[in-house]
């Protein structure tokens, strides 16, 4: 075992003198390391051949991947001995060259972009703050302050992220790919605000939250196919279908507390999508249902060329060029203001009984009910709100894409919501936005790496983990208060002497 | 003191209250009667049963036996037993705090108060329809409960603390707090699960000056508020209670004025032991008592 010489080094990091001998044997420690972890994660893969499945080697990938483990190990030993200055101006120099310079390999350029980019940052944080080395409770502490300053600076950032908003589809950027992008993030930050108010308020870890949005879906999907309904009439149904069911899986299921209670809910999650699938003659199994019918403009018109008997063409309507865009500039809008509508709603609901409730409820329960405080029935009215949200989500869903079934309700998609609200931080509106950009917009984004985009989520919620643990601007403000703000915000000076 | 003018009207009634865990006997056959504006204190040694007849009066344990009858002083009965724990403190009007301190922490000390409020407020903002669109009569109620918190944050010490973290107030001051939360329900029966714990000498004098006044004055709403208290401070028991009721071993061994209970060789014995020699002629009563 060469592992007692190699972290008998480590305690030399808090000398003085840079111990280079040190940091480079402790980078190649880590170095050893991620090559036994990476020749059969990383260098091996399988490929599907004609002949059969076969195994081929991905030597570049595996040197790639270690060499980028030794020069951030390096980088970060030697941060903590104080040359931050110089590891910060080299890796911002490797991430330049390989943005810039031409690469004999993708992965070569992925290595320095990625690392140098990495300890980039972390050597630019020890710069700023003039110390490299941080307790776990002062980097909690400060990133605590930036987060309210972020929560006060939310009066002023999200009107003009609405307005922002609002505006993107007049600007010329706007085509196709950008508004489907964009309405792509409007849905996420809508479930995620939805799911917030289980998860964030309530303090209910609800896993299965999918199923509410797949219920939402169908509700539409189905009463379109057999019914004939219109969107403006199933969006309501669907919310309260998916409302129902909030309420008839939350009635067994709140008595469980914790993890027995995130457990069934995931199990719901799973019994939904399999009943969709087995349930054959209604739902169509896992064919889906194709043909679901677009929105009008609020009944009034429809966006096609040629409209059905009885309806205008919207472009004829206002008078405009027909354009195949107009429909998606309407979902757009129609996402925007659903996901807007969820936003105000927590918003006040905060400040009422209700949502001052599912608070308490998060912080104690037994406290709560020994104030006369109705636990079952709380849990089911943020069960059944949420769900409801969810089912309008689900219901937009359905007709945006035209075409649904089970796969799109799968339990990666519950994952992918709550680690939105838990990546914002619990119960934080303006965390939500951030985390959706950060979890869906930068795959987006990053198409061409789409291999390494589960590495990059993973790593992503290991440095949230080992950074935030409560997630990244998670920050409450008091719903009321006695004292003005000035005033209030100061503490008491004699306060800490009682 | 109140205690002679309310003498005929119990507040509390508890009658034969038995609570048995399996084969575990917590609270055997207690009875004994808590009156509106008095303090009734609540004593024993460690394992006596106390916390237990405690969670049976306010909900958190059904009784195995045994009735629990609060008066209300407009006349109203209500059957603590039969109720479930929420409603206790909704309908029937009973509070408490517990023995380790529960509060929200991450809320504002006025939140805290808010939220006690609960149902009055809930019903007020239509279940919160009326509350989300903003109308006048919830936010009359708002107010109105604002003024109730504030009441309370002024009488226990805390108003120049109330947009702070609850979870980051003095200990001593938590509790303070606790005991206005349970206030804020407008009780008529305040139980309060040994509140001078881990207090200071001159917290726990500031605690017994809080507790005379919930006995002695009206709550803004012209409700008076009985105090049923567990306590191990005996300095703050027999300055503050009216009336004392001793439990041991699950049993209730005595019942009467701090100077009858003091006094009491049954007590005494209970808390200091027994004299070998003074112990003999009582040999059999105590070895009936101590098994």
């Amino acid at each position: 075992m060469t592992m007692p010489s190699h972290t008998a080094g480590a305690p030399h990091v808090a000398a003085k003198a840079v111990d280079w001998s040190g940091s480079v044997r402790e980078a190649g420690f880590a170095a050893f390391i991620a090559l036994l972890l990476t020749v059969p994660l990383v260098g091996l893969r399988t490929i599907d051949r004609p002949t059969g499945l076969s195994i081929e080697a991905r030597p570049e990938e595996v040197v790639a991947s270690v060499l980028l483990v030794f020069l951030g190990r390096l980088g970060l030993g030697l941060i903590g001995q104080g040359l931050a200055l110089p590891v910060l101006l080299l890796a911002l120099g490797a991430a330049a060259v390989g943005l810039v310079l031409p690469m004999p390999t993708q992965v070569l350029r992925l290595v320095l972009v990625a690392g140098g980019g990495i300890i980039a940052l972390r050597a630019a944080f020890a710069v700023a703050t003039h110390r490299s080395k941080l307790t776990l409770a002062e980097r909690d502490r400060r990133m605590d302050r930036v987060a309210a300053k972020v929560q006060h600076a939310t009066r002023y950032i999200a009107p003009v992220a609405i307005i922002g908003a609002a505006l993107l589809p007049l600007t010329p950027i706007a085509d196709r790919q950008i508004l489907d992008i964009g309405i792509l993030l409007l849905t996420y930050i809508m479930l995620g605000w939805g799911l917030n108010i289980v998860v964030g308020l309530a303090g209910l870890l609800d896993l299965g939250y999918v199923a509410f949005y797949a219920v939402g879906a169908y509700s539409y999907a189905l009463l379109a196919h057999y019914f004939g309904l219109s969107f403006w009439i199933c969006l309501p149904l669907a919310g309260v279908l998916a409302a129902l069911s909030g309420v008839l899986l939350g009635f067994p299921v709140l008595r469980l507390r914790g993890d027995y209670f995130a457990i069934v809910t995931l199990g719901f999650g799973e019994i939904i999508r399999i009943v969709l699938i087995n349930w054959y003659q209604f739902t169509g199994g896992p064919n889906g249902i194709s043909g679901i019918p677009r929105p009008s403009f609020f009944g009034i018109a429809e966006f096609s060329r040629t409209p059905a008997e009885g309806m205008a063409a919207f472009h004829e309507l206002f008078g405009l060029e027909f354009s195949p865009l107009h429909r998606i500039v309407f979902m757009y809008y129609l996402i925007l203001a659903l996901a807007l509508l969820v936003n105000v709603f927590t918003l006040r609901i905060r400040k009422l009984p209700l949502g001052r409730a599912w608070e308490a409820l998060r912080e104690d329960e037994i406290a709560s009910a020994s104030l006369g405080i109705n636990r079952t029935n709380m849990k089911l009215a943020a069960f059944a709100i949420a769900a409801m949200f969810g089912g309008f989500a689900g219901s937009f869903f359905a007709t945006r894409q035209g075409f649904i079934s089970p796969e799109s309700f799968t339990f990666i998609e519950s994952a992918i919501i709550l680690a939105i609200v838990v990546l914002g931080g619990m119960g934080s509106q303006i965390g939500v936005v951030v985390a959706t950009l950060l979890v869906i917009g930068l795959p987006e984004a990053f198409r061409e790496l789409a291999d390494y985009r589960m590495l990059a989520f993973g790593m992503g919620m290991v440095v949230i983990m080992l950074w935030r643990p409560r997630g990244l601007l998670a920050h409450r403000d008091p719903t009321i208060l006695l004292h003005s703000k000035t005033g209030g915000g100061a503490k008491p000076a004699g306060g800490t002497a009682r | 003191m109140s205690a002679a003018m309310s003498q005929d009207k119990p507040l509390l009634t508890v009658e034969h209250l038995t609570m048995r865990f399996g084969g575990l006997v917590a609270n055997n056959d207690v009875s004994f009667v808590a009156r509106a504006g008095e303090i009734t204190a609540l004593i024993g040694p460690n394992g006596a049963g106390k916390t237990t007849l405690f969670n049976c009066v306010t909900g958190f344990y059904t009784p195995t036996v045994g009735r629990l009858t609060l008066r209300h002083p407009d006349g109203t009965e209500h059957l603590l037993e039969r109720m479930p724990g929420y409603r206790i403190a909704q309908q029937a009007g009973v509070a408490r705090t517990f023995q380790n301190i529960r509060l929200f922490s991450g809320m504002s000390v006025l939140e805290n108060l808010i939220v006690a409020q609960h149902n009055k407020l809930m019903r007020a903002s239509g279940f919160a329809i009326a509350g989300l669109l903003g109308l006048p009569t919830y936010r009359a109620a708002e107010k109105q409960a604002l003024d109730l918190a504030k009441y309370w944050l002024d009488r226990v010490k805390l108003t120049d603390f109330a947009d702070w973290e609850a979870g980051n107030l003095p200990y001593g001051a938590q509790r303070r707090l606790e005991i206005a939360r349970a206030m804020c329900t407008e009780p008529v029966l305040l139980c309060l699960d040994e509140p001078a714990a881990g207090l200071n000498p001159r917290e726990s004098a500031d605690l017994a000056e809080i507790l005379t006044f919930i006995r002695d004055a009206c709550n803004p709403n012209g409700r008076q508020t009985g105090v049923l208290l567990i306590e191990h401070d005996m300095s703050v028991v027999m300055r503050i209670s009216d009336h004392v009721v001793v439990l041991d071993y699950g049993r209730k061994i005595s019942d009467g004025d701090p100077e009858h209970v003091k006094n009491d060789p049954a007590v005494i014995r209970a808390y200091l032991g027994e004299d070998e020699d003074a112990a003999l002629p009582t040999a059999a009563a105590a070895g009936s008592k101590g098994a």
